[in-house]
């Protein structure tokens, strides 16, 4: 590492005439990740993988930039403390430009802030909080890829257009799993479906839901909806077949799904199940080359949070092509408004009143292993929400930019 | 609250009890004979489990004959740090027993993931208790009931073989005074390591019984193991019929509780802990002793 440091810094003291532009003489993108934790399996060292790819890629074409693109990733281990620490040491001490990834919603409201106050840049793929660009949004920060009102409107509104009408919902018992709750049961309300009981908040984390799946049993709605995310989903989805839930014609839709919750029970133990997901890997013929070159380099297929992470890279170096510098400023400026469409991002725009990336999210079912051309085949596409209705409407934001600019 | 869902919990509660059982029983046995508390003892319940998964995916051997091998390999690995490791501080500060089974967890915790990723992995249970059984007032999965049941024997026959056999009773005098044990020719130490690999084969077998139901993952036990010691400290450390009592007790405490008000559940059992800390110090079942 120190030596890569070294490597970087002799080569970006080598005179260029671009460089002299660029903050330290070379552009740093720093990933401010869970390596280790729950959430690295669909972070971490794979995000760092397609950052890296995406700063290669981008050097090749654009060969100004050559050997001035560096990528780096720190673990925050999933504490806030611990990111707001690191998030000041990355841009005071290690030079870097801009902030991405990140995976816990805790942790990417305390990196938010430290941006703000140091007037850099944070583009956040991995956390799902919304209020990054309602509450808590400002000029530094842009949030890529999903979000819970885009998870819970697109999984709440498709599931009662296809008819299912009653629900009953669990969720665990923080800032995610309350605010994704909250989201779904209004999107479910205005597609014309109630509530079975009033949705019940669990432990987190937990490992027992049989109390919840039984009063799913004696309510006997045509929904049972998890906002549970990882171990806990899992748990979830485990005891949900055990308790026979599916026999009993309880339909599942789920929060947040991401591959590895599947590959976790086999996707047998999902069939059926319906979640929102901004991206997944053979979505179509685009999506699935850059699959297979990523497999390729990191031996794994990758989640939507580090295709995510590639394709913001590449939208952030191309913003700086376009300012002819990394000053955030100018950046901010390069990136507000701009429209773009890629292997990840369809349809997309960066709105510039509340700095959300908009873009077409997809309604997916879990299809049962039998159908499955090849291993990490889950999902069948069951609809597709244009940009413009996927994500929280300018008219309701709480962001003040957005609120000063109506 | 119905009766209904009353009952239902009690049998909810009885699951996880069930664990708790198992798990503190285990904890129990190794305390009394080594004076050890285990914090590796988690980490062992998700070998069991983890165990259980790699005979299913890599030799296509089912959920019966795993309950009975994966046990015995997290005995064996018991048996080894036993001799390797553990033997080598019984004479120094007990702090350095903790330390020791401390970082054992991590380095297995961390070993594990390495290997097998931080998700879970799948575990199917045995076909024969798929589905459901009618209790009369509900359909309750099958599998469950036999976790209950499994537990309740495995508890019985520990407690009888410590309580009522000479085995049991060559154990509790190993505990007792080893040194006139000694004199009369049994070899202190053999015992010690088979109390020991006994202890790892209950954390063992507990986790293959959970894996169908739990998602089987590194930190399984980590997430576990700290609502066994609370149930240790409040069963009093040491007592084979309190860990036992004291696991079930909880188990449906707390499911009772979560029905009634589901933030609750966890801090539950803490404030239980706290309270016989308080009234109680040495637990419920506890010896009048400070150790």
């Amino acid at each position: 590492m120190q030596n890569l440091r070294i490597a970087a810094a002799l080569l970006c003291a080598a005179p260029a005439a671009f460089a002299q532009e660029m903050s330290g003489g070379g552009i740093k993108i720093g990933l401010l990740t869970d390596m280790n934790g729950v959430y690295s399996a669909i972070s971490g060292p794979g995000s760092l993988k397609a950052g890296e790819m995406a700063a290669e890629d981008f050097m090749k074409a654009n060969k100004a930039f050559a050997g001035k693109v560096t990528v780096t990733a720190v673990d925050h281990q999933n504490k806030a403390d611990i990111a707001t620490n690191k998030a000041n040491e990355m841009f005071e001490r290690m030079d870097i430009d801009v902030i991405m990834d990140t995976v816990n919603s805790a942790t990417a409201l305390a990196i938010a802030s430290v941006t703000q106050q140091r007037n850099k840049l944070f583009i956040n793929t991995g956390a799902g909080t919304s209020q990054l660009t309602n509450e808590n949004c400002n000029h530094n920060t842009f949030h890529y890829a999903y979000d819970n009102y885009m998870l819970a409107n697109g999984t709440g509104t498709a599931v009662a257009k296809q008819g299912g009408k009653t629900w009953y919902m669990i969720y665990p018992n923080y800032a995610f799993g309350q605010n994704l709750e909250r989201q779904m049961r209004a999107a479910v309300e205005k597609a014309g479906g109630k509530l079975a009981a009033p949705s019940d908040a669990t432990p987190f984390p937990n490992t027992d839901f049989s109390t919840f799946l039984l009063k799913a049993q004696s309510l006997k709605p045509q929904v049972f909806g998890t906002m549970q995310a990882g171990a806990d989903l899992v748990n979830v989805v485990k005891q949900y077949n055990e308790f026979g839930l599916k026999k009993q014609n309880i339909g599942l839709a789920i929060g947040l799904l991401f591959e590895s919750d599947v590959a976790a029970l086999g996707q047998d133990a999902y069939e059926g199940a319906i979640a929102t997901v901004p991206w997944f890997w053979n979505l179509d013929s685009k999506a699935t080359d850059w699959t297979r070159k990523f497999e390729k380099a990191f031996g794994k297929k990758p989640s939507f949070d580090q295709a995510a992470v590639y394709s913001a890279v590449t939208t952030y170096l191309e913003a700086i092509k376009r300012a002819k510098t990394d000053d955030p400023e100018k950046v901010i400026a390069a990136l507000e408004g701009h429209k773009f469409s890629d292997f990840f991002a369809h349809d997309a725009t960066i709105r510039k009143e509340d700095h959300r990336v908009i873009l077409d999210v997809y309604q997916v079912k879990v299809k049962p292993k039998k159908d499955a051309k090849e291993d990490g085949d889950y999902y069948t596409k069951i609809n597709t929400t244009p940009a413009k209705d996927a994500f929280t409407p300018l008219s309701e934001s709480k962001c003040k930019m957005a609120q000063a600019s109506r | 609250m119905s009766w209904q869902l009353l009952v239902i919990q009690v049998f909810n509660g009885l699951v996880n009890g069930a664990f708790y059982a198992l798990l503190s029983l285990g904890l129990a046995v190794i305390f009394g004979m080594l004076r050890i508390v285990n914090f590796a003892h988690g980490a062992l319940y998700m070998l069991g489990a983890f165990t259980a998964y790699l005979l299913g995916e890599r030799f296509g051997i089912g959920y019966w004959p795993a309950l009975f091998i994966a046990p015995i390999a997290v005995a064996i690995l018991g048996v080894v740090i036993e001799r390797l490791l553990l033997r080598r501080l019984y004479d120094i500060a007990a702090a350095y027993n903790l330390l020791l089974t401390f970082g054992l967890t991590l380095l297995i915790q961390d070993g594990v993931r390495l290997l097998y990723g931080i998700s879970g992995q799948p575990y199917a249970g045995p076909p024969q208790l798929a589905g459901a059984t009618n209790l009369g007032f509900t359909f309750f999965p099958t599998y469950r009931l036999f976790v209950i049941g499994m537990s309740i024997l495995l508890c019985g026959t520990t407690w009888f073989l410590i309580e009522r056999t000479r085995i049991g009773a060559i154990v509790r005098a190993c505990t007792e005074n080893p040194t006139v044990t000694r004199a009369f020719g049994i070899d202190v130490s053999l015992w010690v390591t088979a109390v020991f690999g006994f202890g790892a084969a209950l954390a063992g077998i507990a986790g293959v019984m959970a894996a169908p139901i739990y998602s089987v993952d590194p930190l399984m036990g980590a997430d576990l193991i700290v609502t066994t010691f609370a149930v240790v400290v409040i069963g009093g450390l040491g007592s084979i019929l309190g860990s036992v009592v004291t696991g079930f007790m909880v188990g449906v405490l707390v499911a009772i509780g979560s029905a009634i008000y589901p933030p609750i559940a966890n801090t539950l059992i803490f404030i239980l802990m706290a309270l016989v800390l308080l009234l109680r110090p040495s637990g419920l079942f506890g010896l009048q002793e400070a150790r």
